[in-house]
């Protein structure tokens, strides 16, 4: 299996889980958990340079999910990576479990509280610059939604990591152009969204984000502009991989827990069938 | 629309219907959205008057502002959003430009408190009322189920100036008939007692009311006053209970500093100084999970405000 | 009295603590010259970076340096660091217990010229409600400096209101001041008088005129409203059996509130909360603000005589 085929079959199992997740919680947030399945899986499974057994490591790249109703696809990354067991997942949004509905900075892995949109890339530059005082090498993630792109603070943060430099900062923009009540040129038309970003001063990638590929090869680029912080605008489909909720905005959130978890052991029987690599990983 | 008692249901859904009846009435309302019609309910006022209906998107300081500038010009104004966003978001905006101006503006949030269960923090406004209750010139409210909804949601539409009304995002039981009368700044007495007050708003009213016919089971007679107005607070009926029972047990969804709590015992402590316990957030952050659960872990469940009624009740012996 | 500017001497700590511990960053929202953290700009430029004027930026790249283990100071007028970035403080830095330090000038009436929109009544009460926060009020520039020391070695978040200049000198050097407890300025058993920020020296120089015409009144300077000293307070209560509370601030939710709801839970009584009644004030002199909100001590001396008939 080369890395493409292995990345493709970990982001498949990234929303394998999410689907079983939010089936199992009976509520939270698909849509915009599968568009982000591909990105998750290359940062965790090929790009980040993190310890799972060492969370806290000082010296590791930081992930702010600013999007932080996607929390189950981050989840799904961090307990396949080992941060926690896969037994966990089951635990989403109950009381008493570390998987909280929205990100939150106690649980192992998680480096920012988030939820609340548009403040993920703000303690991103915070990150970025401590990096830059201590003289250490570490890479900012931050994962934007296209919905927080609403938000006026983004505007504020998107200013100050071009005004410092920050170019160990990487915005990837998850933009998959529906929001919760609607498309972003219905709700809130943004206009261009790439000469957006470059007004601002900033190295623009704009990639397909569910080409395992392109997301890689943009990763690298990013790594090799200096003096400038780089967004990935990655054309994604919301819902992506459950066919019946592609791109229906309505789906933002759980709409149907029964058609859902019908889906999920359909799902979790396709996969069972489909490949050796799902075959121990399904629960 | 009215709502059958016994009934559960959020009280977000009361108020998108609400806003229509209220719509259909009153050429002048208008409704600012911010992305989450479908959650807020204002998707049906959307439907019904588009013309007077803006969704501005994931950006609830530009909606305060927007809602201000409408009021300016003679509109009534009703923001939706989440508690937490409204009061905190969007905190200054509330501040400058609709209460330093006294504007008319209906802020209408949805997920006051841990109804939002297990969404988890980031999403359970347990700070707004205390927030809002210091902004000169804010009303705040917490209706208790449906029918009062309807029926604050409408008097807020006739108050003059800024007015913050908190709605729940889960169910919660109906309480009142659709003939009970609601004033703003008027509590309303449920139940008659005389060994303990109990002061509760919002969606823990049900929960103060089961309390209370717990505790007869006990031969203690324990009077509930539902606060749906915590600024201005009705003293008046506070004083009138007190009188008789001299202790009083706060009851909210919300953090037990600076919201009903603490205006309670500063009106007591200015008044009537009498033991006061307050069921609520201990200065803490709640998490995911499901309501009664968290209740329950948080204590403020009906086994809190019963044990926190019989405490208070041995209080005053002690003081006395 | 010896006057002193309260934000001086915020901005003279952060030096000091600068010195001590190279973790200190401070962050500042285009106003340096106002907060005084021009001077902390100009001995450590690489630790201090200016946000611009963008405070909930500025308040979650609080939280991020937090992570890295860094000792971030945000500084913001008072008005804007409680309300224009509250939900950022609430979700990016209470949420999660982080290390970050608000220093707030320019508290209560004292932007008193640059009228309402700058002054700042509710701060205390907003950052009073936040789970995980400690809120402190310094009474002068020696308190100040003392408050900010305190937060360097306090691990989490802490809110510091400070006022503007000109403030009247109570204490004599930093290690006098009693944070968590507060401290005692005037002892007396018929009644108490409990107070913060530019209010203590006036109610001091109230219990002293008291005690010419034989009123003995305890007053009592709270700097740490949040956790407050419950004990202190309900000792207060005990010894003198009736509280004022005098604050810069809004009546409703500052620290008027947080003694009511101590006094009310074990030791129920009276209490006249003194402070801003319920108003949004106007454009004036400091001095003129505060007698309109009778925060003067005339009104002190006449509001205890009041109050023990």
């Amino acid at each position: 299996m080369n890395k493409k085929e292995e990345l493709e079959r970990w982001a498949q199992l990234l929303r394998y889980d999410v689907v079983r997740m939010i089936s199992n919680a009976n509520s939270g947030h698909p849509g915009g958990s599968l568009s982000a399945a591909d990105i998750a899986a290359c940062l965790y499974f090929n790009e980040m340079n993190i310890r799972p057994d060492e969370p806290d490591w000082p010296d590791r790249d930081r992930f702010i999910l600013s999007k932080g109703h996607a929390a189950p696809v981050l989840y799904a990354a961090l307990a396949r990576k080992g941060y926690f067991s896969i037994e966990t997942l089951k635990t989403l949004r109950t009381a008493g479990s570390m998987l909280q509905g929205h990100p939150d900075i106690h649980t192992p892995g998680v480096d920012m509280t988030t939820g609340c949109l548009g403040q993920g890339l703000s303690a991103g530059c915070g990150m970025a610059l401590s990096a830059r005082l201590d003289k250490k090498s570490y890479r900012v993630y931050v994962m934007m939604g296209c919905g927080e792109m609403n938000e006026g603070q983004v505007w504020e943060s998107v200013m100050s990591a071009a005004h410092f430099k920050l170019d160990n900062i990487l915005v990837i923009l998850d933009y998959n152009q529906l929001q919760f009540d609607g498309s972003v040129r219905e709700v809130l038309n943004p206009g261009s969204m790439k000469k957006r970003w470059e007004g601002f001063n900033w190295n623009v990638i704009e990639i397909n984000g569910h080409d395992i590929n392109e997301i890689l090869s943009s990763f690298k680029k990013a790594k090799e502009t200096k003096d400038i912080p780089t967004v990935i605008i990655a054309d994604t489909i919301k819902g992506r991989g459950v066919k019946f909720i592609e791109k229906d905005y309505m789906w933002h959130s759980l709409m149907d827990n029964k058609k859902f978890t019908e889906y999920a052991e359909q799902m979790r029987e396709e996969l069972k069938n489909a490949d050796s690599f799902y075959a121990d990983r399904l629960w | 629309m009215t709502y059958k008692t016994g009934d559960w249901i959020p009280t977000r859904d009361a108020y998108g219907e609400a806003l229509c009846e209220l719509g259909e009435k009153n050429k002048k309302v208008v409704v600012f959205e911010a992305d989450i019609s479908k959650s807020t309910r204002t998707n049906l006022f959307g439907k019904k008057f588009p013309e007077r209906y803006f969704n501005v998107g994931v950006a609830e300081q530009n909606e305060m502002a927007i809602a201000a500038g409408a009021a300016m010009c003679g509109k009534i104004s009703f923001v939706s959003t989440y508690a937490v966003f409204a009061s905190m978001r969007a905190c200054e905006q509330v501040r400058t430009f609709v209460a330093y101006p006294h504007l008319n503006v209906k802020i209408c949030p949805s997920h006051g408190g841990i109804t939002p269960a297990n969404d988890g923090v980031t999403h359970q406004g347990t700070e707004d009322l205390g927030i809002m209750r210091t902004i000169p010139g804010m009303t705040v409210l917490m209706p208790a189920d449906a029918n009062a909804t309807k029926k604050l949601l409408f008097a807020a539409a006739e108050w003059d100036g800024p007015v913050y009304l908190r709605l729940t995002r889960d169910s919660v039981p109906i309480i009142y008939d659709e003939k009970t009368d609601f004033t703003i700044g008027k509590g309303i007495l449920l139940r008659e007692g005389k060994d303990v007050t109990i002061i509760a708003l919002g969606d823990m009213v049900s929960k103060a009311l089961d309390a209370a016919n717990l505790l007869s089971t006990e031969e203690i007679s324990a009077e509930v006053i539902d606060m749906h107005t915590i600024k201005p607070l009705d003293g008046d009926i506070i004083l009138n209970s007190v009188k008789k029972t001299r202790t009083v047990v706060t009851v909210e969804d919300h953090q037990v500093e600076c919201g009903l709590g603490g205006a309670v015992s500063e009106f007591l402590g200015e008044n009537y100084p009498v033991p006061v316990r307050r069921i609520g957030f201990r200065n803490t952050f709640a998490e995911s999970g499901e309501y009664e659960l968290l209740l329950e872990k948080y204590g403020m469940s009906v086994k809190h405000i019963t044990a926190g009624c019989l405490n208070s009740i041995k209080m005053k012996g002690k003081i006395r | 009295m010896q006057t002193a500017s309260m934000r001086t001497a915020y901005g003279e700590a952060l030096v000091e603590a600068g010195r001590e511990n190279k973790n200190i960053v401070v962050l500042e929202a285009d106003l340096s010259k106002a907060t005084k953290t021009s001077l902390f700009a100009k001995a450590f430029p690489e630790r201090f970076f200016n946000i611009g004027i963008a405070e909930q930026n500025m308040m979650s790249m609080a939280a991020g340096f937090a992570t890295c283990g860094k000792v971030p100071f945000a500084t913001a007028l008072a008005v804007f660091a409680s309300m224009r970035a509250l939900e950022q403080v609430r979700t990016s830095v209470c949420i999660g217990n982080l290390n970050v330090k608000i220093g707030a000038p320019y508290g209560g009436l004292a932007t008193a010229e640059n009228g309402p929109t700058h002054q700042c009544i509710s701060d205390i009460n907003m950052m009073r409600g936040l789970p995980n926060m400690t809120v402190l009020a310094p009474s002068d520039a020696v308190s100040c400096k003392a408050c900010v020391h305190w937060a360097v070695k306090h691990k989490g978040p802490v809110y510091i209101r400070i006022l503007r200049d000109g403030e009247p000198v109570l204490y004599e050097k930093k290690e006098d001041v009693n944070i968590e407890n507060g401290n005692r300025l005037h002892e007396g058993n018929d009644m108490a008088i409990i107070c913060n920020g530019f209010t203590s020296h006036m109610a001091l120089q109230a219990a002293e005129e008291l005690t010419k015409e034989g009123m003995h009144v305890t007053v009592h300077d709270i700097f740490c409203i949040k956790p407050i000293a419950a004990d202190v307070i309900l000792d207060i209560a005990q010894k003198c059996k009736r509280i004022i509370t005098v604050e810069e601030h809004n009546i409703y939710g500052g620290l008027g509130s947080a003694v009511a709801e101590v006094i009310s839970q074990s030791r129920p009584v009276p209490l006249k909360i003194m402070g801003v009644n319920d108003y949004f004030s106007d454009s004036g002199s400091h001095k003129d603000l505060l007698e309109r909100a009778g925060l003067t001590v005339e009104n002190i001396i006449r509001q205890v005589k009041d109050f023990v008939e």
